[in-house]
């Protein structure tokens, strides 16, 4: 049991009521665990804002993870060129779901300062994944990156966990059931001695 | 020593492969050397007593279209403190020349380099494939008539 | 190393990066290995090739500025003055004094905030984590330096052709005291850190050893070549600016705890360069007129004569050198910059043969690469 001096003892035994979206979404929004993906000028921002003065770890998104198969978000946060391009795709597709992306800075959002002549520069890195939060600014400031998280905070608290499914999908779940019951049986079993 | 004296050792050690001795208004001084005698020129430079060459600075490329394309060699010496910019001219059309990674080690990714954007051909060299671009990149892209790409590998370039 | 050779098995090829916390950007290395010995390295660049070369020929000279910065992002403001300095020459533009004093100045400064990345990050890549928090915390004092003088953290721009942007504002120097008196002791506190710790002179010294002679056959410059005991610096070497006016030593790689041209030669060579920083700021401070000039008057459509000039600057990972050619407009025909940590990284094959693959990581960090400079 952990132990808060300041509130131990100061409030009766209670329980909150919640609905299970609001508590999913509470878990996902307070522990949002980025990649650690610095790509050019921008990644050295995203470093500062990593370290003592200001310090992503009150958000609860301090805890950069080296793979993208342990993070919930993909900071972009630099130029994103041709070569560099397929290999963001395929790091995407390894995260995840869910998963987010923010574009950190004006060459992750639109190609920035390299806009006009780069011609090895991707116009912006929505062009290859999908983005959920656009941070302006070349570098932004470490307030913009925050800026930035909280309205990624706010946007997963609105999220919908919890639903019906929609009849094709309902359709889609129940056939790989079915499937994967059929091939079940078809299985041969253990030999006696591996058998449980 | 200067760079007057630099050309008459080069002239008189290698005479009509060294073409010219260029004083421009502003600026430093080059010397123009022939396509072909480059890496002589370069392992001269470096083993001679009296120049003893043993830094190259950088190496670049430059684009003079319609004919022309130029390597320029920028020397420094850190024992005899002078240094030496060299040119080369290679046509447009087959622009090849000698390496001189041999001569200096760190003219390797720099000849790779001006391969990658300028497509000049660095006979000899032992690894010459782009370096910066993609493998499959069309075109040179630091040359004057350079066409931007409209799609690569299925991404748009421009909206 | 060579009793573990004897053993062979199967060789295998790694890839390491682009996305890798320890290859500082997006470098890529294929390894080929046999366990954990290394037994071929082949980094592969151009992740972050942005053009600036071609954006040096399509836009005018002043327009250029902006793009150097972020060629080192680390260490911008010695991107800018590299570049200043080449258009200066082909100009004959002649810089105020006080704008020469300035630009040593922040400079100077910036050479130590690139040091301090340095310095924190490596000791991120060996496994020491409290350093880069250190590290970062004083480079945040640097940063809001930068901020009073012109108003950005990382891409300064402050550099003008014939000049700075704009003088230094008011109480800039007091802070600027008080700050470089504060830092001199905190090198100390860091050397008690990480500089002397046993675990890490043990993971660094006699690791990544580079001879003089093989430094200088592969252009290397900066702390890796001084780490390897060639005592050069372009700032006394070739100095420009008013370096010839100030006092300071160039640190050298002595063999300390292994071999000179280790991983802690070249680490430490940076440590002692902060100090030096810190001692030219003080001089800077005390002999710098208190009034004048900071900008040259420079036409707008600023036209150098025809000609071409490669001029060089020590920069904080070592010898930055643009190469720039005027055909009489007011754009450059070619500019093309020589970026230090090229050169420096271009060693790793040569020197990881035989390596294992943590002392591999250790020796790129010491190499203290940038990729944006690397690719441009
Ligand atoms: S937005 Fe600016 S600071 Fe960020 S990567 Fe692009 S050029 Fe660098």
């Amino acid at each position: 049991m952990v132990t808060m001096p300041i509130l131990e003892n100061r409030f009766e035994e209670n329980v909150v009521f919640s609905t299970v979206d609001e508590m999913i979404n509470w878990c996902r929004l307070s522990s949002i665990w980025p990649m650690t993906f610095g790509l050019a000028c921008c990644a050295i921002e995203m470093m500062a804002v990593g370290a003592g003065q200001y310090d992503l770890d009150r958000f609860g998104a301090g805890a950069f993870r080296a793979t993208p198969r342990q993070s919930d978000l993909m900071i972009v946060a630099g130029t994103v060129t041709y070569k560099m391009a397929i290999r963001i795709k395929r790091l995407y597709e390894q995260m995840p779901e869910p998963k987010f992306v923010m574009a950190l800075g004006v060459c992750a959002s639109a190609g920035g300062p390299y806009y006009e002549h780069g011609y090895h520069v991707l116009k912006g890195v929505d062009k290859i994944i999908p983005v959920d939060i656009y941070v302006p600014g070349c570098p932004p400031r470490p307030e913009a990156l925050f800026d930035g998280l909280l309205k990624l905070q706010e946007k997963i608290r609105h999220q919908k966990v919890l639903r019906r499914l929609t009849p094709q999908e309902k359709s889609v779940i129940d056939e790989t059931t079915r499937k994967y019951e059929l091939e079940t049986q078809k299985l041969t079993p253990l030999p006696k001695e591996y058998q449980v | 020593m200067q760079i007057q004296e630099l050309f008459e050792a080069l002239k008189k050690k290698f005479g009509d492969q060294v073409l010219e001795l260029a004083t421009p208004a502003s600026g430093e001084p080059s010397v123009t050397v022939s396509a072909q005698a480059v890496q002589e020129v370069a392992l001269f430079c470096r083993e001679d007593s009296s120049l003893e060459f043993d830094q190259l600075m950088c190496l670049s490329g430059v684009d003079y279209p319609p004919e022309h394309l130029a390597v320029v060699y920028h020397l420094h010496s850190s024992t005899k403190h002078h240094r030496l910019v060299l040119k080369a001219m290679v046509p447009r059309q087959e622009p090849k020349l000698p390496t001189v990674s041999r001569v200096w080690r760190t003219a390797n990714w720099h000849e790779r380099e001006a391969y990658d954007l300028f497509g000049i051909v660095f006979t000899g060299h032992a690894n010459l494939r782009r370096i910066l671009l993609p493998q499959d990149w069309v075109g040179y892209p630091l040359r004057k008539d350079y066409v931007f790409p409209t799609e690569y590998r299925g991404i748009k370039c421009h909206d | 190393m060579t009793s573990s050779r004897e053993f062979r098995s199967q060789e295998i090829y790694v890839n390491m990066g682009p996305q890798h916390p320890s290859t500082h950007g997006v470098l890529r290395l294929m390894l080929r290995t046999d366990g954990e010995i290394v037994s071929d390295v082949a980094p592969m660049i151009g992740y972050l090739h942005r053009c600036a070369e071609k954006y040096g020929e399509s836009g005018t000279y002043q327009m250029m500025i902006p793009y150097t910065d972020r060629m080192d992002y680390l260490a911008g403001m010695n991107c800018n003055w590299a570049y200043c300095l080449a258009v200066e020459k082909l100009g004959n533009v002649v810089v105020p004094e006080r704008a020469e004093y300035i630009r040593i100045l922040v400079g100077e400064l910036n050479r130590i905030a690139s040091h301090l990345i340095a310095f924190g990050t490596y000791g991120l890549d060996l496994g020491a984590f409290t350093p880069f928090f250190y590290a970062l915390d004083e480079r945040e004092k640097i940063l809001d330096l930068f901020e009073m003088v012109c108003g950005a953290r990382l891409t300064y721009s402050y550099f003008r052709i014939g000049g700075v942007a704009a003088d230094l504002p008011e109480g800039w120097v007091k802070r600027c005291h008080e700050f470089i008196d504060f830092f001199r002791k905190r090198i100390d506190e860091f050397n008690e850190l990480l500089t002397y710790n046993y675990i890490f002179i043990r993971r660094t010294a006699n690791i990544g050893v580079i001879p003089a002679n093989m430094a200088v056959d592969y252009g290397c410059t900066g702390p890796v070549l001084r780490g390897s005991g060639m005592r050069r610096d372009t700032r006394v070497d070739e100095p420009y600016g008013l370096y010839p006016r100030l006092r300071f030593h160039i640190p050298i790689g002595m063999g300390e705890k292994g071999s000179v041209g280790d991983c802690w030669d070249r680490y430490m060579v940076r440590i002692r360069e902060m100090e030096q920083s810190c001692d030219i700021i003080k001089q800077v401070l005390k002999s710098m007129p208190e009034k004048g000039d900071v900008r040259a008057k420079v036409p707008k459509a600023f036209k150098p004569p025809k000609g071409e000039v490669y001029v060089r600057s020590e920069s904080s990972k070592g010898e930055l050198g643009f190469y720039l050619i005027s055909d009489g407009t007011d754009r450059p025909y070619r500019v093309k910059a020589r970026s230090p940590s090229l050169s420096n990284l271009c060693v790793l094959p040569a020197i990881s043969d035989g390596m294992m693959i943590a002392d591999l990581v250790a020796t790129l960090g010491s190499l203290d690469i940038v990729m944006g400079e690397i690719d441009r």
